[in-house]
């Protein structure tokens, strides 16, 4: 049991880096404090403990800083090594995990942030082809990884890509709404989306996931989202 | 021709090669290199086993491919794990190290491409990024021999290979790394003295040709 102010999170609801954190201390059963540090502006405590990139998420353990959120992550499994794993013990399938946890990151959340930025038709629908693209590309990953038809990335339980993957799954359900379209469709990827309403259902999950109609207001309020005009018969 | 069990796919002036190279014979490893010449383009063997990215490094292992060289390093340290640990034991030292190999990938291929392949105030900004960065690795560094401390590690594997590059930046970007960076420019001469680095990366007269080679072949003055 950790001790009061051991383990801190500064964190910022809508952000799924933040998400990944937070699942990762409760697999764990971590006890910790959360912080709300909504950027911006930056706080005085935000910039001592993340001087070089100024971002959440931060886990402070022991008020010594670690940041980047698959880093914490990593870190979480490595220091709380007695509860259920995150990453698996082969060193092949931990460069699996990693290699399609780094395309989630560099290649396909880009593509959805440009769907989320792109404006007119053409933009749009080509911004929609390639996010449809890597979910299919993740499809074929998650039927490798998962074997025989389990339910997650990471076998019975969920690992470290399913947090990696997961943690966007509130954005992607944002632009799905904001667009009137369905990006994860059962048809094309059926393995996914079943597994996005089982990992949106675990108890390490549920409790840090935002709601959807939370998560739109925001986005509309930040980032200026706005609804397609719908075309009028 | 029987094919070895470690088959590394690599393109000679690529950093990202060259630090496999390092942790391969950090650890001792008997593999056979095979050069992807990406200027005449593609093989099969690469597309095939990086068909997500169709990238070098590649490191096929019992013929299963590992992609994106610090994932490969981390394999390597894995999986040759009795020799020469390249990731610190502790939890929070390897989230460190993790950190800054990740920042030197953020931060520096991209900065060193705008040094070589612009010019004017374009270039002249991206020469004062490039030695922030370094000022900000030296301070990292501070008076340890390595960023790994006593021994060479991670964030040294990740970050040595572009001491290659430094020649082909300076004489193009028309400035000195020893002047603003005195330490970083000492640890990379330590590192060279290390017959793993030293026979990893190659001459750095070499890759300054092949920097003029390709911004004539890209089209860039």
């Amino acid at each position: 049991m950790e001790e009061k102010g051991e383990v801190k999170l500064l964190g910022d609801w809508p952000s799924p880096f933040v998400i990944r954190a937070r699942i990762a201390l409760n697999i764990k059963s971590v006890d910790y404090d959360y912080i709300e540090q909504p950027v911006p502006p930056v706080s005085e405590l935000l910039l001592k403990s993340n001087p070089v990139y100024k971002k959440i998420p931060v886990l402070l353990h022991h008020d010594k800083p670690i940041c980047e959120s698959l880093i914490i992550v990593q870190y979480i499994d490595e220091f709380w090594s007695s509860g259920p794993s995150i990453l698996p013990s082969d060193p092949y399938e931990r460069a699996i995990q990693h290699f399609w946890a780094a395309y989630v990151d560099d290649q396909w959340f880009r593509s959805l942030c440009r769907l989320a930025k792109s404006k007119g038709e053409e933009a749009k629908a080509a911004a929609i082809e390639q996010v449809k693209g890597g979910l299919l590309l993740l499809e074929e990953a998650f039927e490798k990884c998962s074997k025989l038809g389990k339910a997650f990335f990471g076998g019975d339980e969920i690992g470290y890509l399913d947090i990696a993957l997961g943690s966007y799954l509130g954005w992607l359900r944002v632009n799905e709404k904001m667009n009137y379209l369905k990006l994860l469709d059962e048809a094309k990827t059926p393995g996914l989306a079943a597994w996005a309403h089982s990992f949106c259902a675990h108890n390490a999950v549920k409790s840090v996931m935002p709601e959807i109609d939370r998560l739109t207001e925001f986005a509309k309020a930040r980032y200026g989202y706005q609804e397609p005009t719908l075309p009028t018969k | 021709m029987a094919t070895k069990e470690v088959v590394l796919l690599d393109y000679w002036p690529s950093p990202f090669g060259m630090r496999v190279r390092i942790a391969l014979a950090e650890k001792g490893v008997d593999y056979e290199y095979r050069e992807e010449d990406l200027s005449k383009g593609k093989s099969e063997l690469l597309l095939k086993m990086n068909p997500v990215h169709k990238k070098i490094p590649v490191l096929v292992h019992n013929n299963r491919p590992v992609c994106e060289s610090l994932i490969i390093v981390q394999y390597i340290d894995e999986v040759w794990s009795h020799k020469n640990p390249l990731l610190p034991s502790d939890p929070y030292h390897r989230a460190l190290a993790r950190f800054w190999a990740d920042f030197i990938d953020k931060k520096i291929y991209d900065t060193g491409r705008r040094v070589w392949a612009t010019k004017g105030e374009e270039q002249e900004a991206a020469k004062k990024e490039f030695i922030d960065h370094f000022k900000l690795l030296e301070q990292q560094l501070g008076d340890k021999p390595y960023f790994g401390g006593d021994s060479f590690g991670f964030v040294d594997v990740a970050l040595i290979p572009f001491y290659s590059w430094f020649y082909a930046y300076e004489t193009l970007g028309n400035f000195k790394i020893e002047e603003s960076c005195p330490k970083i420019i000492a640890w990379a001469r330590r590192c060279m003295q290390r017959e793993t680095v030293a026979k990893s990366l190659p001459d750095q007269n070499k890759i300054y040709e092949f920097v003029l080679e390709l911004k004539k072949r890209l089209g860039i003055d």
